[in-house]
């Protein structure tokens, strides 16, 4: 049955008159528009689908629009502020860390969340929080030295 | 330039080679200055459509076009799946054009305004299409350079181009852009060109490392992939399937699924699909699907199939053959057999197959993750009796290939239900439609039986692959008796499997090259030689030996007087797509628990010329951690007609924590014609390790993957 779900969506208030089971990761894609969420396994074990969901890192496609009533929820297309790119988001341009840049969006919202999480972070934290995303192109060297750069960055500037 | 032949075409009057008015040509793509070329090697023979058979051009692959306002468009049907030719070829024809790389555009794999092209595989994207385009850009410059030379009243040799302006080199203030030439004209060139080696050290571009262009819309969930798109009236489809590989559908009752609200089932022939413009109420509609299917099974696993392929009735192709055999085994002091198991392997990218399509009076659109949107639109063509053109394919970014996207069964699947239900359809592959449709990387076998004299020369080498190709298993070192089988299915004889089967990263090169590096180190083992001095020592091929020895430095590899040293250092190589490779890894072997760590791998590749040095390490280490998957965790598990690996869960690939440090040499090979860069790496993998294993513990094993069970048993019987 549908219900009405309110929720913080990359800062924006946002009202869906929906049926609260619907799966995250669709009713972003298909109801709101927002692709850079990815599909890529459905049972959350490659983290392409990867948002914040008041700031930690959670797979969209097993979680349902009626678990982020009055959550604040953050995808790929809202991580950038004024237009300006978050410092994973740069670090990932600036170390080419990314081939196809499908599973991109989803390792930048986990690395993100990582950073809020534990501003800190060693190189061997950022491996194993890392583990769960999965990339085929095999980016990987790249991706780890991105996080690092931007967890730098973002203890020493902001 | 003396080798083109070049036509010119000034009136608008005939024809065009592409079947179509070159009025309509032009109106198509604007007006300009257009020059034709065919990517085609000395060396390798590249397909070109069958005659008749398209209206494309039909022996002109691609085409350059210089705009009116100076832009230069390249177009061509290769596509871009994170291998990075989006940045290299624009390259290449900004050294040859003298404009910035800003002011080149790349339009790729749109079968409407793209000339025809094999697909996007085998690495030859940059080999054999680069020095063409390089001629093409050439022949566009000698027209814009004939044009200035008229315009400005000045001989041509007196003409210098910086940056897209033409300008007397006595005058400089006398000069005209590539825009202002271009502008009102419409001419057309077609180039016939054979590639020559030229001198790349004067150019700009070329052989300097460019980070990729497309990454800032990567980065912000902008770039749209197949399943991104969204047009009027879309339905998102879910399609039935049997629970194996060889169900027929005998009967289907969706009358339940039909009320689920919004949803329309349709059904074409087997292919049933449930329709709506939600993706979850699609799916939860499949669910309400009543199917029955009859099996048909062939009695065979993911453990029997090697025996069954030893024990076929198949062919034995000889492949190559030198010397005498058997008068080679009669010299040899120490023969050593040996017989490898390889397994199926899924391609995994992270994008599923997905496809989108339309149909509008009398035209279909399909937007595809595709490596071969112009064999897509031929196949669409035929199964809907439609001219191709009436039958558009685009292809927007691909989330991953390695081969695996080159059967396009999704775009087929929904353009049939886009037919039959009057509505454009988006199918996206679910995870598990992916990892049963896969047309997997082949299992095989090798049996491979060799021998050295006492000088630990190689006398004989006997060498049968079983279903699995012979791709890398070029005699690259000296063997003067040798010879190369290939069995494989006989005609008219039962199928071992029914598993899909078809190109994955440096296709069935994995396989040969694990076999051979594995076999070459038993016999320096026989040989009671350090693995390198004994490669060394038997390599004949000068290329080998000097990417051999770049790698032993870079490693700082110090030989050993007893093999196994103990120290888990291996040594593995090979050639893939005109490329050679050799690469040292550095392992940990965990006795208790199986577990293998690597803690460094070093690369060496002679690629020839290399355009972006920076792309090329990335795709060389993108391959050697893709390489780790294969290595220590993929096999596709499956029975009968059942895969038994759905989905990521139990199918694992290569994860963060598996990636040692990687260290890598691309060699200085300027004066080099372009090999291949997308595969080679990832070739050596298996045996480097397999042979750091047996340097590590004295064991060796013969099947892949390395998981931490095959350890254990190795080290038992060890």
């Amino acid at each position: 049955m549908e219900e009405t779900i309110i929720f913080q969506l990359n800062g924006k208030q946002t009202e869906l008159k929906i049926d609260p089971t619907q799966t995250l990761l669709w009713v972003l894609r298909n109801n709101l528009g927002l692709t850079g969420t990815k599909f890529g396994c459905g049972i959350g074990f490659c983290g392409s689908c990867t948002v914040l969901i008041d700031n930690e890192p959670v797979r969209s496609c097993s979680t349902t629009v009626g678990d982020v009533k009055g959550k604040n929820v953050v995808t790929i297309e809202g991580l950038s502020k004024d237009g300006e790119l978050h410092p994973v988001q740069k670090a990932f341009v600036e170390h080419d860390a990314l081939q196809c840049g499908f599973c991109t969006p989803g390792m930048i919202m986990n690395a993100a969340g990582l950073l809020i999480k534990n501003p800190a972070i060693t190189r061997e934290e950022i491996i194993t929080g890392m583990e769960d995303n999965l990339c085929r192109c095999g980016a990987h060297v790249h991706i780890i030295d991105a996080v690092e750069a931007a967890a730098k960055e973002m203890k020493g500037g902001k | 330039m003396k080798n083109e032949k070049t036509k010119t075409h000034v009136s608008g009057k005939d024809k065009d080679r592409r079947g179509m008015e070159r009025r309509d040509f032009f109106k198509l793509v604007g007006g300009g200055i257009i020059v034709f070329f065919l990517p085609r090697c000395t060396t390798e023979s590249v397909p070109v459509a069958e005659p008749g058979k398209r209206s494309l051009p039909k022996d002109y692959n691609a085409f350059l076009k210089i705009d009116e306002d100076g832009t230069v468009h390249c177009y061509t049907g290769k596509i871009e799946q994170g291998q990075g030719i989006i940045i290299s070829l624009v390259q290449i024809m900004a050294d040859d054009l003298n404009v910035p790389m800003e002011k080149i555009k790349m339009v790729m794999g749109d079968t409407e305004i793209c000339p025809w092209d094999g697909g996007t595989w085998g690495s030859l994207t940059i080999r054999s299409f680069g020095p063409n385009m390089r001629r093409a850009a050439a022949e566009a410059k000698g027209v814009l350079l004939e044009l200035a030379s008229n315009k400005l009243k000045v001989p041509a040799s007196q003409l210098v181009v910086v940056d897209g302006v033409i300008s007397d080199s006595n005058n400089p203030g006398k000069s005209v852009t590539y825009g202002e030439l271009a502008r009102g004209r419409k001419i057309d060139k077609y180039l016939d060109v054979k590639p020559e080696v030229e001198d790349y050290s004067k150019f700009t571009f070329i052989g300097k490392s460019f980070k990729r262009n497309d990454s800032k819309i990567k980065v912000t969930g902008e770039a749209k992939y197949t399943g991104d798109l969204k047009v009027p009236g879309m339905l998102f489809a879910r399609i039935l399937r049997p629970a194996s590989l060889s169900g027929k559908l005998s009967s289907v009752d969706y009358s339940e699924a039909e009320k689920v609200p919004g949803t329309i089932v349709v059904r074409d022939g087997d292919l049933v699909g449930v329709l709506n413009e939600n993706f979850v109420l699609a799916d939860r509609a499949l669910e309400k699907v009543k199917a029955e299917y009859t099996y048909d099974e062939i009695q065979v696993d993911n453990k029997t199939i090697f025996e069954s392929m030893l024990k076929a009735d198949s062919t034995a192709d000889v492949e190559t053959t030198a010397g005498d055999l058997e008068a080679g085994f009669k010299l040899c002091d120490k023969i050593v057999e040996t017989e490898i198991h390889d397994p199926f392997l899924a391609h995994a990218f992270i994008e599923t197959h997905s496809a989108l399509a339309q149909f509008e009076k009398d035209k279909l659109t399909v937007w595809a993750s595709s490596q071969t949107p112009y064999l897509l639109q031929d196949a669409l063509a035929n199964h809907f009796s439609m001219p191709l053109n009436k039958v558009r394919v685009i292809v927007p970014f691909v989330g991953g290939g390695f081969g695996g996207k080159s059967k396009n069964q999704q775009a087929m699947e929904a353009a049939r239900l886009a037919k039959a239900s009057g509505k454009p359809v988006m199918l996206i592959w679910t995870r598990e439609d992916e990892f049963m449709y896969d047309n997997f990387h082949t299992a095989g076998v090798l049996k491979i039986k060799s021998g050295i004299d006492k000088e630990g020369l190689i006398k004989a080498w006997d060498y049968h692959a079983y279903f699995c190709g012979t791709r890398g298993s070029e005699i690259i070192y000296d063997m003067p008796n040798h010879k190369i089988t290939s069995h494989d299915h006989k005609e008219n004889t039962p199928r071992l499997h029914i598993l899909d089967i078809g190109p994955w990263r440096a296709p069935n090169n994995n396989t040969n090259t694990l076999g051979r590096e594995l076999q070459i180190d038993r016999l320096a083992v026989a040989a009671k030689m350090d693995p390198l001095e004994f490669r060394l020592k038997n390599l004949k091929d000068q290329r080998m030996i000097d990417t051999l020895k770049a790698a032993a430095d870079l490693f700082g590899y110090v030989p050993s007087k007893k093999y196994p040293s103990g120290r888990g250092i291996g040594i593995a190589l090979g050639t893939d797509v005109g490329t050679h490779v050799a690469e040292i890894a550095e392992i940990e072997v965990d006795k208790k628990t199986g577990r293998i760590k690597v803690k460094r791998i070093v690369c060496a590749q002679d690629m020839g010329l290399c355009v972006n040095p920076h792309g090329a390490t990335m795709q060389l280490e993108g391959c050697i951690t893709m390489a780790l998957g294969y290595t220590f965790k993929e096999e596709m598990n499956f029975e009968g007609g059942v895969v038994k690996d759905l989905n990521f869960d139990t199918y694992e690939i290569t994860r963060f924590s598996m990636v040692p440090k990687i260290e890598s040499i691309i060699l200085d090979r300027m004066d080099q014609p372009p090999h291949g860069g997308g595969e080679p790496a990832i070739i050596a993998v298996g045996a480097v390790i397999g042979n750091a294993f047996f340097d590590a513990t004295g064991a060796r094993m013969f099947q892949m993957p390395y998981t931490p069970e095959r350890v254990l048993e190795a080290l038992k019987k060890a």
